[in-house]
């Protein structure tokens, strides 16, 4: 149980590697959340039985970690916490789908088994690209690029306090962890007579806790809109990334590359 | 200098459980002055604090800041005018720097960058954690987290400081520290406590609640020492009035 309580700590390490300086940190937040949302629309484009031709999207998540100095461990946790959720989605397609799509002397997979796949690479790119941004950008800097892109103000104040909570939600399950636990010498997880009680507790403190929250961002003149101060303006440099980027994610969606380097080889080597 | 002045009449409110928190509360505070709003747990000193800053708004009588009645109308005057003080420093930060933090109430009244900066370092230097800017305000220590919610209600430049137990969870030290800041500061104060020691070092005036209604309002000195009010208002004389436990005398 303690470490639950100790990773829970570190659930705000995102807006923390959001301050950091990096160049990518420093490109307009509006070219980073236009960029995400090319790389997302261009992953999701991809018909199910594609595999080959998802492989040259993983550069793009490798180049921003390495470029954005982002540890790789907490954020593959993070990616892993919502994986069981897409792997409950491609669930049924290996059940269903059970035409034989690659005939090997040794083996046969179905086309169930590769959109499986495909919707597991998919779901774990386009994850690892939203956290990618928000650890490079930060929430406040995605709102005020959202506003900029006049998403309504009322969506993008869903948003922002949608995301506050659920770290209030986090730390208040931390604290409630820890007290049972205090009192439950021995025991490995929560009996679950006591989820009842304990996860109603958890609703109403921190519904309580949010709204003093929300007062304390009122009394301070909070009126829906999250201003972030100096904002650098956008130069070249930033119109080019996001444009280098969307070029390139077009050209990997029209030309499956991989196969074309490996007809390539195959030519040659004819 | 008017609009320092708070009018409280006939406050009643309930909560939507049915639970009377406020009945009939009337006070008038003037410029300068400083308040000890003491009471026993649920005397409604945090429900009164509320009504203050426009979180709440009363069933029944009225709230004036300066000719400003509190309305929803006027709420961004008011709250601006009105700096409150949260019990919980955690539900005051919420930023991810202690910074922007600070920089939050500010930048809400779009304030050129300029200003909001040196606003911001005078606050926190006022407080003394201009050193802290850059942390995460959720890995302070209490007595950091309570100066970083100070703070940030200092930077909005409030005529009036409304605060809610602010000496609560703190060590002698850093409440020591706050005390002698809040001394410093020439703000009209309205301080919900039951730092009986507190309230009579820092308020020349104090109010008891109780059961939401103001049973004395007068001089801190006379009412602290009254031994048989404060025991019937369920608190404690101030250490410093006490007999001294060791040798007996006063
Ligand atoms: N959100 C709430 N809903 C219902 N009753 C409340 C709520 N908050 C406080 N109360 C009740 O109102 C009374 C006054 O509470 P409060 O103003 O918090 O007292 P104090 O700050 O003096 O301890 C208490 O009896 C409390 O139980
Ligand atoms: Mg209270």
């Amino acid at each position: 149980m303690p470490n639950l309580v100790e990773s829970l700590y570190n659930i705000r390490i995102l807006d923390e590697l959001a301050e950091k300086r990096t160049i990518i940190h420093n490109i307009h937040p509006l070219m980073k959340v236009l960029t995400t949302g090319v790389y997302l629309m261009v992953t999701v484009s991809f018909g199910k039985y594609e595999l080959s031709g998802l492989l040259p999207l993983i550069f793009y998540p490798v180049v921003l970690i390495t470029l954005a100095d982002i540890p790789i461990v907490p954020i593959f946790k993070r990616v892993l916490l919502v994986l069981p959720l897409i792997i409950g989605i491609g669930l049924f397609n290996p059940l269903f789908d059970k035409n034989p799509m690659i005939v090997l002397p040794w083996i046969q997979i179905s086309g169930g088994w590769i959109s499986f796949f495909s919707i597991l690479i998919k779901g774990f790119l386009t994850i690892l690209a939203a956290l990618i941004l928000i650890a490079t950008t930060g929430m406040t800097r995605i709102a005020s690029a959202l506003r900029i892109m006049r998403i309504p103000r009322l969506f993008i104040m869903q948003l922002l306090l949608t995301y506050r909570y659920i770290s209030v939600l986090i730390e208040e399950v931390g604290r409630v962890v820890r007290a049972y636990s205090l009192r439950s010498p021995g025991e490995k997880g929560i009996r679950f007579s006591n989820w009842g009680s304990l996860t109603g507790q958890l609703l109403i403190r921190t519904l309580e806790r949010a709204q003093r929250v929300y007062h304390s961002m009122c009394c301070r003149g909070f009126a829906g809109e999250y201003n972030v101060g100096r904002e650098k303006g956008m130069g070249i440099g930033d119109i080019v990334y996001f444009v280098g980027w969307s070029l390139y994610f077009v050209i990997i969606r029209y030309f499956n590359i991989p196969a074309m380097i490996g007809s390539l080889m195959m030519g040659v080597g004819k | 200098m008017s609009h320092h002045i708070i009018q409280v009449n006939n406050l009643k409110y309930k909560y939507p459980d049915g639970r009377e928190a406020l009945n009939g509360v009337t006070f008038r505070i003037t410029h300068g002055e400083s308040i000890g709003i003491v009471g026993a747990n649920g005397a409604g000193k945090s429900t009164l604090l509320m009504h203050l800053v426009g979180v709440l708004f009363p069933d029944e009588g009225e709230i004036s800041v300066g000719d400003v009645p509190v309305t929803k109308k006027t709420l961004p005057v008011i709250r601006q005018r009105v700096g409150m003080v949260f019990q919980e420093p955690d539900d005051q930060l919420f930023m991810t720097t202690v910074y922007d933090d600070v920089a939050f109430g500010p930048r809400n009244y779009k304030l050129p960058e300029e200003e909001v900066e040196k606003r911001v370092k005078s606050s926190l230097d006022t407080v003394g954690i201009l050193h802290l800017k850059d942390r995460p305000p959720y890995k302070l220590s209490g007595g950091e987290k309570r100066a970083a919610a100070i703070a940030t209600v200092l930077a909005m430049n409030p005529d009036i400081l409304v605060m809610d137990e602010p000496t609560s969870a703190l060590d002698p030290k850093s409440r020591r520290r706050l005390i002698m800041l809040l001394q410093s500061f020439t703000h009209t104060k309205i301080i919900a406590t039951h730092d009986m020691d507190m309230v009579f070092e820092l308020c020349e005036r104090t109010i008891i609640l109780q059961d939401g209604k103001v049973i004395t309002d007068g001089p801190t000195a006379k009412i602290l020492s009254n031994v048989e009010l404060m025991e019937e208002c369920g608190l404690e004389l101030p250490l410093g009035l006490q007999g001294c436990p060791v040798c007996g005398t006063k």
